[in-house]
C-alpha cells in the first residue's frame, strides 16, 4: 500500500491546524493586553444572549435581505463542515467517503450539503454584487482602504472555490454518481465532465478532493488576519457583552476612592496609601493597553459590516467619526502592539505611537453625541461607544484637553451646579416667573 | 397664572415633618432654559390637577453631572453624583420623577453605585401611572386628529428601553401618531447628548438635528413631540432651520396633556 497521500495529509493538517493554534495563543495574549473587568455575573442571561444573538443570529435579520442571506452561509457553513469530518478521516486512513456504509442516510446528508453548497454559492454572489456592483454606501466609506475591502472579497472568492470544488468532487466521484444517492445537485454538473475518461475524472476528482481541504486549512488560517475571524470570536463577544442598560456608563473605581477621599472630612489626605490600592497610572486610555479586554476582544470580533457607522448620527451629518473605524482602528493598534511584544522577546517596546492621535484623532472623539446607535446595530454585541468615553476621559481627565466650550460648561458645572453660568439660588425661580 | 402654581419644597415638607409621594427632579434646563421651564410648568399642572404630593429640591438641587460625564470628566460627574446623593438621603427621598431623560438615565442606572437607591421614573411613565391609577384623565381637545410624531430620547428610548409610555400618552390624545422611518431603538438621535448640547459641532455636511427634523417633516406632521428638553431644543431649532415653524410644532408630551385640557 502506499502511504504517501496519508502522511502529506497528516502533515498539511497538523501543520494547518498548529499555525492556527499558535495564531489564536497570540490573540489570546493580546486580548489580556486589556485590563481586566469582572464580567462574572448573569451567567444565564449571557448564555441566553451568545444563543441569541451568535447562534440565533436575531440581530442580523433586523436587515432582511443581508439577513437572511447571511443566515444561509451560516447555516450552509456550519453544516457542511460535517462532511469536513469525513474527509478528515477518508484523508488519514486512506478511506474514501467512510461515513456512505450508514446507507439512505448518507445520500440525505449529501443532499443536503449539496443545497446547501449551491445556496451558499448563489448567496455569496449577491454579496459579492453587493459590495462591487450595487456598492452599498456602508462598505465604501474612508475606513474601508484597500485592504479591508479586498478582505471582504476575498473571504467571498474562497467560499465560492470552496463550493465549487465541493460539488465538482461529487461530480466527477464516478462511484458516488452510479450511486445515484444525494447527488441532488452534482448529477446536473456530471454531465460537464461526460465522455472523460475514468481516469481523467478520477484525477480531477483527486484534485477537487485535495484543493477541497487544502482551501479549508488556509481559509482557517487566514481567520486570524481577517474580519472573518467573526465567525469564532461573535460567540465569547456576545456571551461578554454589556447587560446593563445601554445609557449606564461604567462608574470609574479609581475616581469613586479619590472622590469619597476628598468629601470625607475625616480622611487624613496625607495618609499612606494601603499597599495594593494605589490609583491607576492613568484614568482613561489613551493606548489599547487601557482598554479593557473585553474592549479588545470587541475589536478582534468587528465585521466590518458598518451596520454601526451606517446608524451613526455623527457619520450620517458628514463628520469624521465612524464607529467601525473606532474598532478597526483599535485591532490595527493592538496588532501593531501584539507585533511589538513578539519582535522585542515578548516585552513591549515604546514606538512613540498610541491609539489616541496616530489612529483615533480628537475630532473623532468629540463628534459622538453617546446616542448608542451603533451599539443597537451591532450584531455582534460590540460596544464602540465604550472606547469613545475611555478616551475623552484620558483627554479631559490627563490632558485637561477638552473643546473649550465643555471647559466651560464643566467650570459652571462645578462652580454653579448648572452647565450654564446661573447661581443655583435661582433654581427655584421658574416658579414664579 | 402662576400664582396658581403649587410647589412645596423638600425643605418645606421636611419642617412640616412629612414625605412626599415622590420628589420632582427638575434638571437643569427645566429650571433655567426658557423654553424648558414652560414644560417643567406643565408638568406641575399636571400634578397638582392629580393631586400628587410632590416636592422638588430647589435650590437643593444641582446638575446629575450627567453632561461632565458623557465629556468624560469622571471626576466632576462624581463629585455631583455624591453631593446629590447625600442630600436625596438626608431628606429618605424614596421615588423620584423627572422630565429630563438625561437626568432620569444618570440617577436611575448611575447613582446606585454611588450610595443612591431610589425608584426613577421619567415623566411620561409617571404621567402614565397617574392615568393607570385613575388620578388624571387625558382629553384630546385641541389635538384631536392631529398629526403628531414622537422623537424618541435616546437616553429614554434605546438607553432605558421606554418606547411606549410617550406613545400610549400621545394615543390617548386621541391624536394619529405617525412614526418617523426610523424610529424607537432605530430613531436618530436629535444631536444634543454627550454633552454635543454645550459646543459647537464638529466639522460635516449638515448639523444632526436638521437631518433629524427632516425626516420628521418627511411624514408632515402637525406636531413633533419630545420627551427631552434637549431634543425640544435641537427640534424647535431644526424647524426654524426648515422655515417650518409656522406649520409644525415642537411640543413636551407633559404640555400636549395639559394644553388639551387647558391647564
Ligand atoms: S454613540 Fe457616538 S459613535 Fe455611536 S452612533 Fe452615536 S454618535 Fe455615533
Ligand atoms: S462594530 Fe459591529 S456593527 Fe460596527 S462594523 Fe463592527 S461588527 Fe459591524
Amino acid at each position: 500500500m502506499n502511504y504517501i497521500p496519508n502522511i502529506i495529509f497528516a502533515i498539511a493538517l497538523i501543520a494547518g491546524i498548529g499555525y492556527f493554534a499558535k495564531n489564536v495563543k497570540k490573540l489570546i495574549r493580546n486580548i489580556k493586553l486589556g485590563h481586566d473587568v469582572d464580567v462574572s455575573d448573569n451567567k444565564s442571561q449571557r448564555f441566553k444572549n451568545m444563543a441569541m444573538i451568535a447562534l440565533g443570529q436575531s440581530k442580523m435579520v433586523r436587515r432582511p435581505i443581508a439577513g437572511f442571506l447571511h443566515i444561509i452561509v451560516y447555516v450552509g457553513f456550519i453544516v457542511i463542515n460535517i462532511e469536513v469530518l469525513e474527509i478528515i478521516i477518508d484523508g488519514l486512513f486512506g478511506t474514501h467517503r467512510i461515513f456512505s456504509s450508514i446507507g439512505n442516510l448518507y445520500g440525505v446528508l449529501i443532499g443536503i450539503f449539496e443545497i446547501l453548497a449551491l445556496l451558499v454559492f448563489i448567496a455569496v454572489t449577491i454579496f459579492w454584487i453587493r459590495r462591487n456592483i450595487i456598492k452599498l454606501q456602508r462598505f465604501w466609506k474612508a475606513e474601508m482602504t484597500s485592504w479591508p475591502k479586498n478582505d471582504g472579497n476575498f473571504i467571498l472568492y474562497f467560499e465560492m472555490v470552496l463550493m465549487t470544488l465541493f460539488l465538482i468532487m461529487n461530480a466527477t466521484d464516478v462511484h458516488f454518481q452510479e450511486m445515484n444517492n444525494g447527488n441532488i445537485i452534482s448529477q446536473y454538473i456530471a454531465p460537464l465532465f461526460s465522455g472523460l475518461s475514468e481516469n481523467t475524472l478520477h484525477f480531477i476528482e483527486r484534485g477537487a478532493w485535495w484543493l477541497h481541504i487544502l482551501g479549508i486549512l488556509v481559509f482557517l488560517n487566514y481567520l486570524y488576519f481577517s474580519k472573518h475571524l467573526h465567525i469564532l470570536l461573535a460567540f465569547p463577544n456576545t456571551y461578554f457583552g454589556k447587560l446593563k442598560p445601554k445609557g449606564q456608563f461604567d462608574n470609574l473605581e479609581a475616581v469613586t476612592k479619590e472622590v469619597k477621599l476628598m468629601m470625607d472630612p475625616n480622611a487624613d489626605p496625607f495618609a499612606a496609601q494601603p499597599e495594593g490600592t494605589e490609583a491607576p497610572a492613568k484614568f482613561g486610555a489613551s493606548d489599547v493597553q487601557d482598554l479593557s479586554w473585553v474592549n479588545l476582544l470587541n475589536a478582534y470580533t468587528c465585521t466590518e459590516c458598518g451596520r454601526c457607522t451606517s446608524e451613526c448620527p455623527a457619520n450620517q451629518t458628514g463628520k469624521k467619526l465612524s464607529p467601525r473605524k473606532i474598532m478597526m482602528d483599535t485591532r490595527d493598534r493592538l496588532e501593531e502592539v501584539g507585533k511589538n511584544i513578539d519582535a522585542n522577546k515578548g516585552e513591549f517596546k515604546p514606538d512613540g505611537k498610541q491609539l489616541l492621535d496616530d489612529y483615533i484623532t480628537r475630532e473623532e472623539l468629540w463628534a459622538c453625541t453617546s446616542c448608542n446607535a451603533c451599539v443597537e446595530a451591532c450584531p455582534v454585541s460590540i460596544d464602540p461607544l465604550a472606547i469613545i468615553i475611555d478616551m475623552r476621559r484620558y483627554l479631559v481627565m490627563e490632558q485637561s484637553a477638552a473643546p473649550m466650550e465643555l471647559n466651560n460648561m464643566m467650570t459652571n458645572i462645578e462652580n454653579n451646579g448648572a452647565p450654564w453660568p446661573y447661581n443655583q439660588m435661582d433654581r427655584l425661580n421658574w416658579k414664579n416667573e | 397664572m402662576s400664582e396658581l402654581l403649587k410647589v412645596p419644597t423638600m425643605a418645606e415638607f421636611m419642617a412640616e415633618g412629612k414625605q412626599p409621594e415622590v420628589l420632582f427632579w427638575v434638571g437643569c434646563a427645566g429650571s433655567f432654559d426658557d423654553r424648558a421651564k414652560k414644560i417643567t410648568k406643565a408638568f406641575v399642572r399636571l400634578l397638582n390637577r392629580a393631586n400628587v404630593e410632590f416636592a422638588v429640591l430647589g435650590t437643593e438641587e444641582s446638575c446629575t453631572g450627567d453632561p461632565a460625564k458623557r465629556a468624560g470628566n469622571e471626576f466632576l460627574f462624581q463629585m455631583q453624583a455624591v453631593t446629590n446623593i447625600e442630600v436625596l438621603n438626608a431628606y429618605e427621598v424614596k421615588k423620584i420623577v423627572t422630565a429630563c431623560p438625561h437626568c432620569f438615565n444618570t440617577i436611575k442606572n448611575e447613582y446606585p453605585e454611588l450610595g443612591g437607591q431610589y425608584e426613577v421614573m421619567h415623566h411620561t411613565q409617571f404621567l402614565k401611572s397617574l392615568l393607570n391609577d385613575g388620578r388624571l384623565t387625558i382629553e384630546g381637545g385641541q389635538f384631536k386628529g392631529k398629526r403628531i410624531t414622537f422623537h424618541d430620547p435616546c437616553y429614554l428610548g434605546r438607553a432605558n428601553n421606554v418606547y411606549e409610555a410617550p406613545r400610549d400618552l400621545i394615543r390617548k390624545l386621541d391624536a394619529e401618531l405617525v412614526e418617523m422611518k426610523s424610529c424607537k431603538s432605530r430613531g436618530l438621535c436629535c444631536g444634543a447628548g454627550g454633552a454635543q448640547m454645550f459646543k459647537e459641532p464638529e466639522k460635516g455636511n449638515k448639523d444632526v438635528n436638521v437631518e433629524r427634523t427632516e425626516q420628521a417633516l418627511d411624514v408632515k406632521p402637525e406636531i413633533i413631540a419630545a420627551g427631552c428638553p434637549f431634543c425640544n431644543t435641537m427640534m424647535t431649532d431644526g424647524v426654524k432651520a426648515k422655515e417650518k415653524e409656522a406649520d409644525v410644532q415642537v411640543m413636551d408630551i407633559a404640555e400636549l396633556i395639559a394644553n388639551a385640557q387647558d391647564l
